[in-house]
């Protein structure tokens, strides 16, 4: 399969501390690819730089076919390379579909228009609408998302980045906080989106990882420590030791 | 319309400006040629509340120098006017340019900061804009400048209170009109969005200070015709036009009303001004009863005067899902209610 996300030795330093070392991956379109590791692991910082966010000390980034190492996260985001946040970010005073409409409009064209409403952008709308099903808020469309819950604002998070009708979706711990109920819905969307979407995964919810995942990367101290299927995974005796097994540990 | 009348937050403002409109008649048949000026004068300020409020309360960029273009526009009169120039059309080129200009060059290095230092900077700038105007003794300097040839375009000259006023109202009724389109036009929600959330405009693959520069440019360019229509309501253009506190008054103007919503700046620039004028008339202390006033409508709400009346709004409405209705206060208010 053809790689739509490839990064070549990628570096981030804080005075002294190397949170990502030399990283190196290749994801294939259609593929979920899975981050895991312990905190502190560096795995958001990862996300920062691939989606843009941070820049990178050295390093390159090509996605779908150009180096896009340079770019800023907007001019990332244009070319569909989206991310959602551990963190939720979004916009507190407008709609739920005020957000997703916002999502899906500013990664498809600019928004230098002083006089139509925004949610009169048909294009835009539609896509929101979309991801508004398929995250099951459709009938919170007119709630301010500040006064949604917290697992709803977890999934607005997720329908954000949905609405923008991205190649390759960049997703940092969708699940963090919900509930098992919710994380379920959650899981089972993203078990729909799996081969329409590119996905890079960084979640702490192991079953969701290896129920979900076609290779999953290990990073430990900003270094990747092993990249495999989940079988090679479960099997990997340095894996089991460094990660695994602090999770059976601490269970 | 029953909907409309449900919604106090609406009909007060608009019952307002439907008796600004009368103003001019009700003068005339009283002999009252007072009130023409001195209502002209809300309406040029709350032109002025209504620009800031494209930065401050739609885009959260505590701008506190936004005297500087209501100056600006004031001098482009002014020095156009020192030279022989009377055509209004000249009046208004020279004062969306330069207006344009200086937000332009000003903006693009304020925002390179941001919370303090974006307020301390923009006061720089206007500052700046003071003392340039104080030592250009040929125009008067200090003492400000008187204007013989005042802004006339076609049939319609400036000279007269009743044609500022005219052309004032006219100029408040479309920036409040263009406020409330683009309240949800996609402009408006990029600087709405910045000012909650920077970050995810940018993520969402919107460059978000191109946003806020532009912004920052017809904040200052609609701040530049109050101006212009203020200098020639008076016939004369001064640096204290340019001063800090003209600046403050502006901010407290659109925090008293509401800010970031469509009518605040109507709103508070009536009370401000009223209320200045009618204490004014007691007592020549009349700041001491003045402040804790506004401290007082502040503490009220965070939406100001407009925040005050919905909460008489009737609240079968489906919060934010509209154009009007995204205000967090409305929210709190509902909930209140229920």
């Amino acid at each position: 399969m053809a790689s739509v996300l490839r990064t070549e030795s990628l570096v981030k330093r804080y005075g002294a501390l190397l949170v990502t070392d030399a990283v190196s991956l290749d994801i294939a379109e259609g593929e979920l690819h899975a981050i895991i590791g312990p905190n502190g692991a560096g795995k958001t910082t990862l996300i920062n730089q691939l989606s843009g966010e941070l820049a990178s000390d050295s390093g390159r980034v090509w996605f779908d076919g150009a180096d896009v190492s340079v770019l800023p996260i907007h001019q990332r985001a244009r070319r569909g390379l989206l991310r959602s946040y551990q963190i939720t970010s979004i916009f507190d005073d407008f709609s739920v579909l005020e957000n997703a409409s916002f999502a899906a409009l500013g990664a498809r064209r600019n928004a230098f228009k002083f006089w139509a409403p925004m949610l009169s952008d048909r294009q835009a709308r539609h896509a929101a609408e979309g991801a508004l099903e398929a995250t099951g808020l459709r009938q919170h469309h007119a709630t301010a998302a500040g006064d949604l819950g917290y697992g709803e604002r977890r999934q607005l998070e997720l329908a954000m980045s949905l609405a923008a009708g991205p190649k390759f979706l960049l997703l940092d711990e969708p699940m963090a906080g919900m509930s098992v109920q919710e994380s379920t819905a959650v899981i089972a969307l993203l078990q729909r989106l799996k081969r329409q979407y590119t996905i890079l995964l960084v979640e702490h919810d192991m079953d969701a990882v290896f129920a979900l995942a076609d290779r999953i990367t290990v990073l430990v101290y900003g270094k990747v420590l092993f990249t495999g299927t989940p079988d090679e995974i479960r099997n990997h005796p340095e894996v089991r030791a460094v990660y695994l097994g602090e999770e059976e540990a601490a269970a | 319309m029953t909907s409309l009348l449900s919604r106090p937050s609406s009909w007060v403002p608009m019952l307002v400006l439907a008796l600004l409109a009368t103003v001019p008649f009700v003068a005339q048949a009283t002999g009252q040629q007072f009130y023409v000026a001195f209502f002209a004068r809300i309406i040029i300020y709350a032109i002025a509340a209504c620009a800031l409020n494209i930065a401050l309360g739609y885009g959260g960029l505590v701008s506190f120098g936004h005297s500087l273009f209501l100056g600006l526009g004031a001098y482009a009169v002014g020095l156009a006017s020192f030279h022989e120039i009377g055509s209004g059309w000249v009046h208004l080129a020279l004062c969306l340019a330069v207006c344009a200009l200086v937000a332009l060059v000003t903006g693009a290095i304020s925002l390179r900061t941001s919370g303090i230092a974006f307020i301390m900077i923009t006061l720089a700038f206007a500052q700046m804009g003071y003392f340039l105007f104080v030592s250009l003794k040929n125009y008067g300097g200090d003492d400000g400048m008187s204007i013989a040839l005042t802004s006339r375009f076609g049939p319609v000259d400036l000279s007269s209170a009743n044609h500022v006023y005219v052309t004032g109202f006219i100029v408040l009724v479309l920036s409040i009109w263009w406020l409330a389109r683009l309240r949800v036009a996609p402009f408006g929600m990029v600087i709405r969005g910045a000012k909650q959330n920077a970050r995810r405009v940018n993520a969402a693959g919107i460059p978000v200070v191109r946003y806020q520069l532009l912004a920052y440019v017809m904040s200052g360019m609609l701040c530049g015709v109050a101006g212009l229509l203020l200098a020639n309501l008076n016939a004369f253009a001064s640096p204290s036009t340019m001063a800090w506190s003209v600046s403050g008054e502006l901010i407290v103007i659109v925090v008293i009303g509401g800010l970031g919503t469509v009518f605040g700046p109507l709103m508070g620039a009536i009370v401000f001004l009223g209320l200045e004028e009618i204490l004014k008339g007691f007592t020549d202390h009349w700041m001491v009863i003045f402040g804790p006033l506004i401290v007082i409508v502040a503490l009220l709400g965070k939406s100001g005067i407009i925040g005050l009346l919905q909460r008489f709004d009737a609240r079968s409405k489906p919060v934010a899902a509209t154009a009007e209705a995204a205000e967090p206060a409305a929210a709190a208010a509902v909930k209140g209610a229920a």
